[in-house]
C-alpha cells in the first residue's frame, strides 16, 4: 500500500517540523526573558530608545512578512490541488518579498550605524544604560531573525526548485508544507519583535 | 510477548555490522542510515572521549596527590577541569545513552525497523563529531585551552585571554545534535511502534528516552542562545550580561541552568529506564508499580525544568526565589524515590539470578541514593550555604552522572553487549571489574564528600596541608576506579574479538530485543511482529500478569 506509506511519512514528517519549531520558540524565548527582565527593569529608557525606530519601515516590514506567509500558504493550498505552476510562481513572490524585508531591515540598521549607534559606540555608550541595553537586544534579536529570513529564503528556493523538478508534488507534499511552517515561525517572531520594539513609546 | 513472527532463525540472518550493502568498507558505516550502525559510530566515538576525560581526571588526582605544585602549572589544572567538564558533559555523558542505546535498541524495542528520520539520524552523528573536533581543535590554536569550567561563567569566560568562542561555539553544534536526536526518539516512539505496543506495553528504557527527548527538545536551545550570547559579547560588547552597560551577569546563569540542570536529567533519566529494565529481568518478576515508574520519569522531566535556581542560591537571587527553587527542588525529590522504592519492591521475593548487569544496576541504585540524598543537603537553603563550591557539590554530582548515568550505562552495556555484538564476555571478570570499580568510586568520591564538608574550596590548584591525607586517599581511590574501569572495558573489548557466542536470549528477558537473533539483522525483523502483552512477563513466572 504505496498510499498508506505516503500519509505515515507525511505525519512522521510534521511531528518532527513541530518539534523542531518548539525549539526555534525556545532558542528565541532565551532573549524574550532577557527583554522582559530589562524592559521591567528600564521601562523608561525602553520607551524614549524606542523613537529612534522609524515604525512606518517596521509596519512596512511587517506587512511584507504577512502577505509572504500569506503567498505560502496559497502555495501549500495550490500544491493540494496538484497545480505546480502557481505554486512555483507563490514560492518565487514569497522568496522575492523576504528579500525585500531583508533590504527594508539593512537599511534600517544603516541607519542607526550612520547615528552612531551599534554595540560598543562611544554614542551608545553616552546614553543611559537602559538604552545601551534596548539596542543591544535590538541588535542581537532582529539579527538572528534575519538570519531565520535568510535561512527560509535559500530554503524556499530549493523547495521552489524541487517543485520545478516534480519531486514535490500533490503526493509528497510534506516538504513544501515544513518549508510554510517554517516561513510562518519566522513571519510570527517578527510579529512579536514589531510592537516589543517599535510600539512601545 | 510476540505472538505472530520474528522467532529465530539462526544462521539464516546476516547480522547488521556484516551486511555487505551499497557501500562497501568504511564508507559503509560512516554513510549508514542503519539505527544499528550509527549507536556503533556514537559507542567508538563516545567511548574514546570517554577515556580522554578520564585521563584528564587522573592528571588532576596525580596533582592534587599532594600540596603545591606536582605535575603542573595553576593555568594547565584549571584548562584540564574545563576540558574534563566539558568532554564528559557534552561529548559524553548528555549524549550516551540516547545516542548509543537509544539508536540501537528503541526501534528494536517497540518493533520497527528504524528510527523515524534515519538520514537525521546520520546527520546527527555528523553534527556531533563536528562539535567534536571543534572542541579538541579550540584546545590547540591560540590563545590556548579554554579555562572557564565547564559552566562558562560570565563575566569571566568575557574576560578570559583564552579562545572562549570556538569552544562555546563547539557546545552549541553539540546542542544541535542534541535535539535532532531527540526530535528522532519522540517522533519514533509515536509513529513506529509495532501493532498491539501500546504506551503502557513499552518497555520502561523507552519511557526513559522518550522522557529525555522531550527535555532534549525543549531546553537545549535555551543553552543554545545563551552560548550565542557569550559569542556576540565578546565580539561586539552588546552588554547584556555587562554590568557597566547595564547588562546583569546574574542572567547569564539563570538561562544557564534553565538549560543545564534539566541536563542533569537528560544525563540520568534514560539510565533510570535502562535499570527499571534490568530488575524485572533478574529478579524474573514483573516490574512493580509499571505506570508509577513511567509517568515518574515524565515528572521529573517537568519539575526538574523549574528548579534551576537551586544552583543559584548564594549568586544574590532574591529570597523568595530561593525559596521556591527549594521547595521545588524537595518535590523533584519524590519521583526519584517513587523510583527507588519500585525498584526494591520488584527485587522483594524476585527469584534473583546475580549476573553482571544486576550488579552494575545494583550499585546504580546505591550510589545514585547517596548522590540523591546529598542533593537534598544542597536542595535545603541553610546548609547549601555550608558546602556551596566545595568538594561536597563534586562528589554529589559525581555520585549522580558517574554512579548514577555511568553504573547506568554499564548495566545497559554488559546487559546488551552479547544482543549488539553476538557474544558473550567473561562474567567473572566483569564482576571483578564491578567489585574493583565499587569500591574505587566509593573512596574517591566519599572523601570528597567529606573534603567539602571541612570546608575544601572545589577547583582549587592547591590545598592547606591539613587536607593532604584524605586527598592523597581519593587519588588512591580514583586509581583504584580507574584500574576497574579498564578491567571492564578489557574484559568486553576482549569479548568483542574472542568471547563466546552468544544465544539469542541469554538473561530470558522478554522484550522485543531478546526474540530476534544475536546480532541483529540489518532489517531487525523478518515480519514487524504484533505484541500481545506488557514487557516484563516471563514464561517461568506465569501467576504475575499485567
Amino acid at each position: 500500500m504505496p498510499g498508506a506509506e505516503d500519509t505515515m511519512d507525511t505525519s512522521r514528517a510534521r511531528i518532527g517540523m513541530w518539534l523542531f519549531i518548539l525549539s526555534e520558540i525556545l532558542l528565541f524565548g532565551g532573549l524574550f526573558l532577557l527583554y522582559c527582565v530589562y524592559r521591567y527593569r528600564f521601562p523608561a529608557e525602553f520607551r524614549s530608545a524606542s523613537t529612534v525606530l522609524s515604525v512606518a519601515d517596521g509596519a512596512f516590514n511587517t506587512a511584507i512578512l504577512i502577505t509572504s506567509s500569506f503567498a505560502v500558504a496559497l502555495a501549500v493550498h495550490f500544491l493540494r490541488l496538484n497545480r505546480p505552476k502557481p505554486v512555483v510562481d507563490l514560492l518565487t513572490g514569497t522568496i522575492a518579498l523576504g528579500a525585500l524585508f531583508l533590504i527594508v531591515k539593512g537599511s534600517e540598521w544603516a541607519d542607526k550605524f550612520a547615528q552612531g549607534l551599534y554595540p560598543s559606540s562611544p554614542v551608545l555608550l553616552a546614553r543611559s544604560k537602559g538604552e545601551v541595553l534596548y539596542f543591544g537586544l535590538y541588535f542581537v534579536m532582529t539579527g538572528l531573525h534575519a538570519l531565520h529570513v535568510f535561512i527560509g529564503i535559500c530554503l524556499l528556493s530549493v523547495l521552489a526548485v524541487l517543485t520545478i523538478k516534480g519531486r514535490i508534488s500533490a503526493r509528497h507534499p510534506a516538504v513544501l508544507e515544513n518549508g510554510g511552517l517554517y516561513w510562518h515561525l519566522v513571519d510570527i517572531i517578527w510579529i512579536f519583535l514589531f510592537p516589543l520594539f517599535y510600539l512601545i513609546a | 510477548m510476540v505472538s505472530s513472527a520474528a522467532r529465530s532463525s539462526d544462521g539464516s540472518t546476516v547480522p547488521y555490522y556484516s551486511d555487505a550493502g551499497p557501500r562497501p568498507g568504511i564508507l559503509g558505516w560512516i554513510l549508514s542510515t542503519d539505527h544499528k550502525r550509527i549507536a556503533i559510530l556514537y559507542l567508538v566515538c563516545i567511548l574514546s572521549f570517554f577515556f580522554t576525560a578520564v585521563t584528564l581526571g587522573v592528571l588532576m588526582r596525580i596533582e592534587l596527590a599532594s600540596p603545591g605544585p606536582t605535575i603542573m602549572r595553576p593555568q594547565t589544572y584549571n584548562s584540564l577541569f574545563t576540558l574534563h567538564g566539558i568532554i564528559q558533559i557534552f561529548l559524553v555523558v548528555i549524549p550516551a545513552i540516547p545516542t548509543i542505546l537509544g539508536n540501537f535498541f528503541l526501534p528494536i524495542l517497540i518493533g520497527t525497523r528504524d528510527m523515524a528520520f534515519p538520514r537525521l539520524n546520520l546527520f546527527s552523528w555528523y553534527l556531533y563529531m563536528t562539535g567534536a573536533v571543534l572542541v579538541f581543535v579550540s584546545v590547540f590554536i591560540s590563545g590556548g585551552p579554554i579555562d572557564t569550567g565547564w559552566t562558562f561563567y560570565v563575566p569571566y569566560s568575557l574576560r578570559t585571554t583564552v579562545d572562549v568562542p570556538l569552544a562555546v561555539f563547539a557546545v552549541f553544534v553539540l546542542g544541535m545534535s542534541s535535539i535532532l536526536t531527540g526530535i528522532n526518539i519522540v517522533t519514533t516512539t509515536h509513529q513506529l511502534r509495532a501493532p498491539g505496543m501500546s504506551f503502557f506495553r513499552l518497555p520502561l528504557s523507552v519511557w526513559g528516552l522518550y522522557s529525555t527527548a522531550w527535555v532534549q527538545i525543549l531546553a537545549t536551545p535555551v543553552i543554545a542562545i545563551t552560548l550565542i550570547l557569550i559569542i556576540v559579547e565578546r565580539w561586539f560588547g552588546v552588554g547584556v550580561f555587562d554590568p557597566a552597560k547595564g547588562g546583569d551577569p546574574l542572567l547569564y546563569q539563570h538561562l544557564f541552568w534553565i538549560y543545564s540542570h534539566p541536563a542533569v536529567y537528560i544525563m540520568i533519566l534514560p539510565a533510570m529506564g535502562v535499570v527499571s529494565d534490568v530488575f524485572p529481568v533478574f529478579a524474573r518478576k514483573n516490574v512493580y508499580g509499571y505506570k508509577a515508574i513511567a509517568f515518574s520519569s515524565l515528572a521529573i522531566a517537568s519539575v526538574g525544568s523549574l528548579v534551576w535556581g537551586h544552583h543559584m542560591f548564594v549568586s544574590g537571587q532574591s529570597d523568595t526565589a530561593s525559596i521556591v527553587f527549594s521547595l521545588l527542588t524537595f518535590l523533584v525529590a519524590v519521583p526519584s524515590a517513587i523510583k527507588v522504592f519500585n525498584w526494591i519492591a520488584t527485587l522483594y521475593k524476585g527469584s534473583i539470578r546475580v549476573e553482571p548487569p544486576f550488579l552494575y544496576a545494583l550499585a546504580f541504585v546505591v550510589l545514585f541514593a547517596v548522590g540523591g540524598l546529598t542533593g537534598l543537603i544542597q536542595g535545603a537553603l541553610a546548609t547549601d550555604v555550608q558546602v556551596h563550591d566545595t568538594y561536597f557539590v563534586v562528589g554529589h554530582f559525581h555520585y549522580i552522572i558517574f554512579g548514577g548515568m555511568g553504573f547506568g550505562l554499564f548495566a545497559a552495556l554488559h546487559y546488551w553487549f552479547p544482543k549488539m555484538f553476538g557474544r558473550m564476555y567473561d562474567r567473572r571478570l566483569a564482576t571483578i571489574a564491578w567489585v574493583i570499580l565499587f569500591v574505587g568510586f566509593n573512596m574517591f568520591y566519599s572523601t570528597f564528600l567529606v573534603l567539602g564538608w571541612e570546608g575544601m574550596p572545589r577547583r582549587y590548584y592547591d590545598f592547606p596541608l591539613r587536607y593532604q591525607h584524605l586527598q592523597l586517599f581519593a587519588s588512591i581511590g580514583a586509581w583504584i576506579m580507574v584500574g576497574g574501569l579498564l578491567t571492564m572495558f578489557g574484559n568486553l573489548i576482549h569479548a568483542f574479538f574472542r568471547g563466546e557466542k552468544a544465544p539469542a536470549n541469554p538473561w530470558g528477558g522478554a522484550t522485543l530485543e531478546w526474540q530476534i537473533p544475536s546480532p541483529p539483522p540489518t532489517e531487525n525483523f523478518e515480519q514487524i511482529p504484533t505484541v500481545s502483552q506488557g514487557p516484563y512477563v516471563f514464561d517461568d513466572e506465569k501467576k504475575v500478569r499485567r
